[in-house]
């Protein structure tokens, strides 16, 4: 049985979507060059005019924006709409701590609202669900996202934002929720806690919407098991919209990229040529509804598949597999983007050697970031409340740079591997 | 000529503390006080030895962290009561112990606590208006 947010779209054939796709790109390349300057002029450098692209085929033509663009060109740089035509803002930290801003008309957030109503629905949601949004609201897209697309379908809408278990397993029992959105892994931490408290009879829940992190086939079983749903899986980014750019349906083989929104492409990272259909390689979108902040060949830097096999739901739009890595060596940790680029940034304005290791792991569902940082004799005192105090400023200045808290790890000099070539700054130990 | 203590960066592991004094042994330096604080992460080893600076020039050179710091040495009654009266005088100048600890050395009957303290200078001279002064280098055969 499936449900459609908006069938025709939804399940259009593959000679209306190119249609409507064609028509969208070239009127936004259109845009974007009357309103973007920072976009324009990399098109003049590749000797590039509107005229260039007549559609689909010459989209390849078209030179790549990346995260770095984003930040050389914060705060306005790649706005696309007077700001008087603006309405909102969601953000995401960049590298090297400049954050990302993304722009939204009134037509942005309707269309985006759009995308998540589709996934909330084909995750089987009605006006008869009540819609637990425990995504975190604010500059993260994630809260906001969901709670206008459960508006959309017409859901009993629970504001709850992230955190605060107590009052989520009162409203989740007292209001009977029956849509749970959230991560995946604050998903399994709520099961967890309503197993506890021996709450497991008073859950009404039916799905659940996962998504911000990455997570595996095993984790989606123990939560399905463990809340007694079936737990859909959802993608999205700050910079094309945020949820919603593909969601799951019944089938859960992969996420429906909305494709009339958002053109997708993979290429391969390290030329940037065009993959055929099937490969595997770095997913870019290009938007071709977004007024405030219509980006084109935007690298997503994940790497995935696309495939265009006929899907059981009924649903034409192509579908991307699960993200399977990074192209680049961005971390996403409770949700949140971290670079390494940052962590060495607050460490060398702290003193401390730009060696150091960090460790990513997963601790009772719930993701752990561990910073090991080299002593240095600047930095070493004999008391032991001097070095306590240089590591909570260091600790503090992290914080602040990345938004969320990172264990500091003070080591012996020498003890982090100085390796040849390319050092490892990474370990992590999630198993995903 | 005051004594001076030597501070060694120590990582939470097993092992860590063996190492460090092997290499001092091997040096033939004699430790004469040791102390350990330390946090679920990593400590700080506190020490007293006959020969400071060959120690220090030993551990820099096996890559270890250090600093020296100067420190009081008192020498006390080895009785019962024996530290109270200058535990007394710093309560009685409102100095604060960042940390203390004793040394092996006893000698004529008397123990030697070594003290690290917020104003070094009030101690010293509230320990004279006391009648006491703090030990010095000769009197605890440190070089």
């Amino acid at each position: 049985m499936s449900n459609y947010y908006q069938k025709e779209i939804e399940t259009a054939s593959r000679e209306e979507m190119l249609a409507l796709q064609n028509e969208r790109l070239v009127k936004q390349v259109q845009h974007v060059w009357d309103n973007v300057s920072y976009y324009r002029k990399k098109m003049e450098e590749k000797g590039l005019t509107p005229a260039d692209i007549q559609g689909l085929e010459d989209l390849h033509k078209l030179p790549f924006l990346s995260k770095d663009d984003l930040r050389e060109a914060y705060p306005y740089g790649l706005l696309g709409a007077p700001l008087k035509d603006c309405v909102r803002i969601h953000s995401t930290s960049g590298t090297t701590g400049k954050r990302v801003v993304a722009f939204y008309t009134q037509h942005d957030v309707d269309l985006w609202e759009e995308c998540c109503a589709r996934a909330i629905v084909a995750a089987g949601g009605t006006d008869e669900d009540v819609c637990q949004i425990a995504y975190g609201y604010g500059l993260f897209t994630g809260g906001s996202g969901m709670h206008g697309g459960s508006h959309k379908v017409g859901c009993l809408t629970l504001p709850m934002s992230s955190g605060n278990t107590d009052r989520q397993l009162q409203f989740m029992t007292d209001l009977g929720a029956t849509i749970l959105c959230c991560t995946p892994s604050y998903a399994l931490y709520l099961a967890e806690s309503i197993h506890e408290r021996g709450l497991r009879d008073q859950i009404t829940l039916k799905a659940g919407i996962f998504g911000a992190e990455a997570w595996s086939e095993e984790m989606r079983h123990e939560i399905e098991k463990q809340l007694g749903i079936k737990a859909y899986d959802i993608y999205g980014l700050t910079e094309t919209s945020g949820p919603g750019v593909a969601f799951e349906c019944s089938e859960q083989t992969g996420m429906h990229i909305n494709e009339d929104h958002f053109i997708p492409e993979i290429i391969d990272p390290e030329t940037g040529e065009v993959l055929p259909e099937g490969s595997k390689g770095e997913l870019v979108f290009t938007s071709i509804t977004k007024e405030g902040f219509p980006l084109l060949r935007y690298r997503t830097k994940d790497i995935c598949i696309l495939t265009r096999e006929k899907c059981s739901c009924g649903r034409t739009l192509v579908k991307m597999s699960k993200p399977m890595g990074r192209s680049d060596d961005m971390l996403i940790v409770k949700g949140v983007n971290v670079f390494p680029s940052q962590i060495e940034a607050v460490l060398l304005e702290q003193g401390y050697p730009a060696n150091y290791q960090i460790i990513v792991d997963r601790v009772k569902h719930s993701d752990t970031l561990e910073v090991q940082v080299e002593m240095t004799p600047e930095n070493f005192s004999d008391s032991l409340a001097k070095i306590n105090e240089m590591e909570k400023s260091l600790i503090d200045a992290l914080k602040t740079m990345l938004g969320i808290y990172a264990k500091v790890k003070l080591v012996a000099p020498k003890s982090i591997a100085r390796s040849e070539g390319k050092a490892v700054r990474i370990i992590d130990k999630r198993k995903i | 000529m005051s004594v001076h203590q030597i501070s060694v960066f120590l990582e939470n592991r097993a092992g860590q503390l063996a190492e460090i004094t092997k290499d001092v042994a091997d040096a033939g330096i004699d430790l004469r006080a040791i102390s350990i604080a330390e946090t679920a992460d990593y400590g700080v080893l506190r020490m007293i030895v006959d020969d400071a600076e060959k120690a220090t020039s030993i551990l820099l050179s096996h890559g270890y962290i250090l600093s020296m710091t100067p420190v009081v040495v008192v020498a006390v009654p080895d009785a019962p009561g024996g530290l109270a009266p200058v535990l007394g005088i710093l309560a009685e100048g409102d100095i604060d112990i960042e940390y203390m600890y004793s040394l092996f050395t006893h000698k004529e009957g008397k123990a030697y606590m070594v003290f690290r303290v917020a104003d070094e200078e009030k101690f010293i001279s509230l320990l004279a208006q006391h009648g006491m002064s703090p030990a010095e280098k000769a009197e605890l055969d440190l070089k």
